[in-house]
């Protein structure tokens, strides 16, 4: 549904662009200013470089201005910088891209300015409870990182491979099981062994981490925080093999990266635009994955193995089609509890996933 | 001590110099330093809105600052503010979910209390610390710091944690009715009229009290002071409590205003930006105030440069330390230009007409 008119409107935009002035939409004056907002440096190699990556692509379509403020924390600040874009910038869309600055931020921001529209990354807009000129949209990510398990299981030597977690929330353990599913689809006996850091940005505790993994023979790892960076470069410097996550690290560890789970924001920010250009209402929930587009993989880096390519590559292009499975019966968690029953295979929409609070069997490491 | 004309000149020549310094950066980074000014001074202070957005940012440093500056009167050089604003956030969201119900203003002035007790029993730690074991108060207030922000997620994520709060964990909501809103006719939160009160009440407590009087003689010389027979144990414990209690009432006001809820949000450094804000006002509690909305200025036109000239936000980071260090610089002045001050001050306050002797002061 939303692919047609995203594809009309970029379609309209390019046209725009090569006829310029000639073009009715633009020739009426048809301008948009957007506003991004960051919770970190939008160089950080991560969540918010992946956001930047699609705001950097909107500057580029005629008529869309883009400004941007980053490092705003989810406090007050927050409701001022969306206030200031409207009132100060004449922004009439806003992507403001941390999951805290929803509730309370977002959702007082939006009543005061009903005619503005917020785009939010997170997934936390309820039909009837949010008002309408807000919009929700996240990606589920944890295809590519069953996809990072399989490149991590095919190039393990040792069998131990890691992950370097920010918390332990819904959103990143679904990762971490996806992750181990992937690496245990291809050698059930691979065990990951997790370390929880305790919060979303803490550079030298990763670093730490990453230290003590591989000190612990693991030889393959990846992570969910904010910034990869510390993490993909100790990885490298000790030479083992990394999975990057929210943006591609592939430059920051040419020998060791293997592939990585990546945002692709650009459809979602092309949708909301080219509703708000032509005055459609908002589209409040966006959910996608490899099929939608909303996710991407790294392009495979050198160190995986040939074997290890193809498995990938037939992953993904079952999760292209939209109907594989990651979290499918019997699936016990490390205690060796039945999470999902035999013959239960859930798919990637499905409302339980959402609420996960376990890990897999064959992650070291308590929730 | 200097006076309050002196005091606004050399500050305001500091601040000119720094703007000078910062329209020198951004030539050499390639914008009109003209262009830059106009911005600073629409993002911060041109228009209403504009000084609502620095005022809301100044709120919690106001508070923070405080925290600082009470305990410095007794000579203690406390850093735990970020600490006590949590665990006054955190006793904050506890003590308004459990009395849920009640009369709104029983359960705000409930809040209050708790946040201000909670931090201000963990500032008192550190003093206590100090006069009964020999521990110094700068590093024990500061890994204070540490254990409150580890206790406060510990809470958060573990044993007070919200079930509904997924992917965010945080305590249960206070619930709507006991929020504390904006002041009426401004979109400011009631947490700037706080600070400003608490300011006022300990100016006057530290400068026209007899017990403020022993509190500065303790930090003075504490000896001299217990040989007069003053408790300068009890004294430095007050003073650190009060300042824990400012801070956590600046937590208090995030949950009760902001959030409705404590969670990880609440860590936001501005425990940390007090610090600075009591050290550029001297550690006057009245001049916390212009210095907390100058600091809040400068954030606000930051975010005002980031959005149009596409900056980073390490800019403004250039621009406050630039600030700090023109203001640090400008504090050997004071007593130096006793010409051009009498001037400046004639100028400024038609007062000082004759000329005074001045003299330099060792401990302003």
């Amino acid at each position: 549904m939303s692919n047609h008119s995203r594809r009309d409107v970029l379609k309209a935009l390019g046209a725009a662009g090569l006829a310029g002035a000639l073009s009715p939409a633009f020739a009426q004056g048809r301008k948009l200013v957007v506003g991004v907002i960051y919770v970190g440096p939008r160089d950080d190699y991560g969540y918010n470089q992946a956001q930047a990556q699609a705001a950097a692509a909107l500057k580029k379509m005629p008529g869309i201005t883009v400004v941007e403020q980053e490092k705003v924390p989810e406090t007050s600040d927050v409701q001022k910088v969306m206030a200031s874009m409207i009132e100060q910038d004449g922004a009439a869309l806003i992507f403001p891209t941390s999951f805290g600055y929803f509730d309370p931020h977002v959702l007082r921001t939006a009543e005061k300015y009903p005619k503005v529209r917020f785009a939010h990354c997170g997934g936390l807009w309820t039909q009837g409870k949010h008002p309408m000129n807000t919009a929700s949209y996240f990606g589920y990510i944890d295809e590519c990182q069953y996809i990072n398990g399989i490149a991590a299981g095919h190039a393990s030597k040792t069998k131990k491979i890691g992950f370097i977690a920010a918390k332990p929330i819904p959103q990143v353990l679904r990762n971490i099981n996806a992750f181990t599913l992937g690496a245990k689809s291809v050698d059930p006996k691979i065990a990951c062994q997790l370390i929880v850091t305790g919060d979303w940005s803490l550079p030298v505790k990763e670093a730490e981490a990453a230290n003590s993994l591989i000190d612990q023979g693991v030889d393959v790892i990846t992570c969910h925080v904010d910034s990869p960076k510390v993490v993909v470069e100790t990885a490298e410097r000790r030479g083992i093999y990394v999975c990057g996550y929210h943006a591609g690290q592939g430059a920051l560890a040419p020998k060791g990266y293997l592939t990585g789970a990546e945002w692709n924001w650009l459809p979602v920010y092309s949708d909301h635009v080219a509703a708000a250009l032509e005055g459609k209402p908002m589209q409040n929930f966006m959910r996608g994955g490899l099929k939608e587009g909303y996710v991407k993989m790294s392009p495979y880096g050198a160190a995986l193995p040939e074997a290890g390519r193809k498995k990938a590559d037939a992953a993904l292009a079952e999760m292209k089609k939209g109907t594989y499975a990651i979290f499918k019966g019997p699936l016990k968690d490390n205690a060796g509890k039945e999470v999902i029953a035999a013959g239960t295979a859930y798919r990637q929409t499905e409302p339980v996933l959402e609420q996960m609070g376990y890990l897999v069997e064959g992650v070291a490491g308590k929730v | 001590m200097a006076s309050a004309g002196e005091a606004f000149a050399i500050s305001l020549a500091a601040l000119a110099a720094a703007l000078a310094l910062f329209g020198v950066f951004m030539a050499a980074l390639g914008h009109s330093p003209l262009e830059v000014y106009s911005l600073i001074w629409r993002g911060g202070f041109a228009s209403g809105f504009a000084w609502q957005n620095t005022l809301t940012r100044a709120a919690p440093l106001i508070l923070t600052a405080l925290c600082v500056a009470i305990p410095a009167q007794a000579g203690l050089m406390v850093l735990g503010s970020e600490g006590a604003l949590v665990l006054g956030g955190l006793a904050a969201a506890v003590t308004g979910h459990a009395l849920a119900g009640s009369a709104p203003m029983t359960v705000k002035l409930a809040m209050a209390l708790g946040g201000m007790l909670a931090g201000g029993l963990w500032v008192a730690a550190a003093g206590a610390l100090r006069q009964y074991r020999g521990v110094n108060e700068t590093i024990s207030s500061l890994l204070l710091t540490y254990i409150a922000l580890a206790l406060f997620n510990h809470m958060v994520e573990g044993p007070l944690r919200d079930p509904a709060s997924l992917n965010k964990p945080s305590t249960h909501p206070i619930g709507q009715a006991s929020m504390l809103g904006s002041i009426p006719g401004f979109d400011v939160h009631w947490g700037l009229a706080f600070g400003v009160v608490f300011c006022a009440a300990m100016y006057v407590l530290v400068r026209h009290t007899t017990w403020g009087f022993a509190l500065r003689i303790v930090g003075g010389n504490p000896r001299a002071a217990q040989l007069a027979g003053l408790p300068a144990s009890r004294l430095i414990v007050l003073a650190c409590f009060l300042g824990g209690a400012a801070s956590g009432l600046a937590g208090m006001v995030e949950v009760g205003a902001v959030h409705g809820t404590a969670n990880a949000s609440l860590i936001a450094g501005y425990g940390y930006t007090g610090i600075l804000v009591a050290f550029i006002a001297r550690q006057n509690p009245i001049a916390i105030i212009p210095v907390a909305i100058l600091l809040g200025g400068i954030a606000v036109s930051g975010g005002m440069l980031q959005r149009r000239l596409d900056l980073p936000d390490a800019t403004v980071l250039v621009l406050q330390g630039i600030a700090f260090l023109t203001i640090l610089a400008s504090e050997t002045l004071y007593g130096r230009f006793r010409f051009n001050f009498r001037w400046v001050g004639f100028l400024f306050f038609m007062k000082d007409r004759e000329p005074k002797p001045r003299r330099v002061e060792v401990n302003p």
